[in-house]
């Protein structure tokens, strides 16, 4: 089948990404703003598409342990739900992570702490780079900021959690979820017949058994498995790093945003530049890997960088650990699910930087 | 000299009576003396090499004593977190529909922190074996009261005894999945003597076997002891386990295939 071209929802997008992308099984629950990624896949028989299994969980722990057992068998999984449903799963997650299992899990971010409210944020940024459970570990984090990235990121995402045996999680929020854009949807991948060597798929007698666990008793042990995931990290951080820069050649203050920020902030680099100030925009794709170098050189030519998100203030702590002091940064966000104007970010810029509106 | 020579001549293979089945991996169990697990592991493994299932079979073991069960059955086994093996189980079935998926659970494992998945995955009628190891304690975090704790029955956490009135009366899990239709069968044993070695294994010779047949979830309780957390030696608790558990947890199949009733 060639490309074809539709009008989606982002969350229909992931999931008709899903089928085409030779998924073997989504396992969720239902949540907004996600709740479509699960009912456009029951919908759109993926079972006679291609086999792919789908099945509505009893609740979100169930659904991420479910993941585990199908990611254990070399199977490629994923799972979907939104912030209060994600903190659930957090304990799932981290066993993945500890038994060095490939997965796709989709976070599209609502506001909180709590239930919050069903608008859409980006206050899980700590939650989703910095580990999220118990114990030293990282997700691979990819962020879209359009219905094109959430069907596109889905392969991404696979390719990534296969070739480093470490979930990946596509931090969307429910504005990407929710409009409505065009996207081409690529031709279908058959799902695999082919399983990694580690999977559970049954001893037969030419191998050894196969083992899915996160747990060493031996302190040695587990401090050598500490080590080998820190040095898989270091890997990630050399080769993955993805970003993308909007008129930053010339830039006097670098605005840096992802998803739907980085969106707005597009704006607001045409914005100002029209009133004559030379503002660029780096987007991070990846949130882990951060694009810590990238914003470190960037730093030596510019005279502030403004981190905009819609949350308290959370991945601006790594734009000031990439720049170390170099320029000023600062942080500018709306909170509660409210999605923040391209003006108002050129008019803390000049508040902040400039001085004076 | 002689009586040396004369004790090989008895140990060879044909004289075996009893020796290690193919599918225990030869490694110490990590269990107390007289606790039922090994027993329970031993007839597992006997009906998988039995029945050829090594190459077809995933297990999944709990977080509990049982933990470590991979390091002494040998097929492919996945660990899961705390209560969430029939979830976990589910999806391997769903992705392998061809393979012989079990769960090994202890009853804090699986009656308590892992109560919605044990009925979840019962209730849609998930073609998993349930084995469900069932101690009336936490023996693994040293002996705290857990949801099966008879009433009266002192551990760690229920000092004076468990008082029904403050800590709630024991969840009969077992029953409880027997009214479900997702369950095909569903039974209670024990493995302290045996005649009841040999009734068990005959109850899981049938749960593996309806297994095949994709009609829904077959659940196995073991009603065990635990000599270290009940503070008994091996003797005194299968003793104490027949006078006080079985009463509260009676052996028997709880619910058996239609087909096969009357038989």
């Amino acid at each position: 089948m060639e490309k074809e071209l539709r009008l989606m929802k982002g969350n229909e997008a992931i999931a008709e990404a899903a089928i085409r992308a030779g998924v073997d099984g989504y396992f969720g629950y239902p949540i907004t703003p996600q709740s479509e990624i699960l009912e456009y896949l029951m919908e759109a028989n993926p079972y006679e598409r291609t086999g792919m299994v789908v099945l509505q969980a009893e609740s979100e722990i169930a659904a991420i342990n479910m993941v585990y057992g199908g990611a254990g068998c070399g199977k490629k999984v994923m799972t979907s739900s939104s912030s209060p449903g994600i903190s659930l799963k957090q304990e799932g997650i981290s066993y993945i992570a500890g038994a060095e299992l490939p997965c796709l899990i989709v976070n599209v971010v609502r506001a909180g702490p709590g239930l919050g409210t069903i608008q859409p944020a980006q206050s899980d940024y700590f939650q989703s780079v910095k580990g999220g459970g118990h114990g030293d570990y990282h997700l691979i984090v990819l962020a879209p900021a359009s219905v094109q990235d959430m069907a596109d990121f889905v392969e991404v995402g696979f390719d990534l959690a296969f070739k480093y045996r470490n979930p990946v999680l596509i931090l969307s929020d429910g504005a990407i979820g929710q409009m409505m854009e065009k996207v081409y949807l690529k031709p279908y991948i058959p799902r695999s017949t082919v399983f990694p060597e580690w999977a559970t798929t049954g001893k037969t007698a030419s191998r050894e058994r196969n083992i899915i666990t996160s747990l060493d008793l031996d302190p040695d042990g587990q401090e050598d498995f500490n080590h080998k995931l820190q040095a898989k990290y270091d890997d990630i951080k050399k080769n993955e790093v993805r970003f993308e820069e909007f008129m930053c050649e010339d830039a006097e203050y670098i605005l840096i945003a992802y998803g739907t920020s980085a969106r707005v902030c597009q704006k607001s680099v045409q914005i100002a530049r029209g009133q004559g100030i030379r503002v660029g925009l780096l987007r991070p794709i990846t949130l882990f890997p951060f694009p810590s170098v990238r914003i470190s050189q960037l730093a030596e030519k510019v005279k502030g960088m403004l981190s905009v998100e819609m949350s308290a203030g959370q991945m601006v702590e790594d734009v000031l650990l990439a720049v170390n002091g170099k320029v000023p940064v600062r942080h500018f966000g709306r909170m509660g699910g409210i999605v923040t104007t391209p003006d108002e970010v050129v008019d803390t810029l000049k508040t902040l930087f400039i001085g004076g509106k | 000299m002689k009586e040396a020579t004369g004790i090989k001549e008895i140990i060879k293979p044909e004289n075996l009576a009893y020796q290690r089945t193919e599918v225990l991996v030869d490694n110490t169990l990590s269990y107390c003396p007289g606790c039922g697990h090994g027993t329970t592991h031993r007839i597992l493994a006997e009906l998988i090499e039995e029945l050829g299932l090594q190459s077809t079979t995933i297990g999944v073991s709990p977080v509990g004593c049982s933990v470590l069960l991979y390091h002494y059955l040998d097929v492919d086994i996945q660990q899961a977190a705390h209560g969430r093996a029939p979830a976990v189980a589910t999806a391997i079935k769903r992705l392998l529909p061809d393979s012989f998926v079990f769960t090994y659970q202890g009853d804090g494992d699986l009656a308590a922190i892992g109560t919605s998945e044990t009925i979840h995955a019962c209730n849609r009628g998930e073609n998993i074996l349930i084995i469900f190891v069932n101690n009336g304690i936490y023996g693994m975090t040293g002996g705290q009261m857990a949801p099966t704790t008879i009433p009266g029955m002192k551990s760690s956490t229920s000092p004076f005894g468990r008082d029904v009135k403050t800590m709630g009366n024991p969840l009969k899990m077992t029953d409880i999945v027997a009214t479900l239709d997702g369950t095909y069968y569903v039974t209670r044993q024990s493995v302290h003597t045996p005649a009841n070695v040999r009734r068990a294994k005959k109850a899981m010779r049938k749960a593996i076997e309806y297994q095949k047949l994709n009609r829904g979830t077959c659940f196995v309780e073991i009603v065990s002891n635990c000599p270290s957390g009940w503070k008994m030696t091996p003797v005194e608790s299968n003793k104490w386990m027949e006078a006080n558990m079985f009463p509260y947890y009676p052996l028997g199949d709880l619910k058996v295939p239609s087909e096969e009733k009357g038989k």
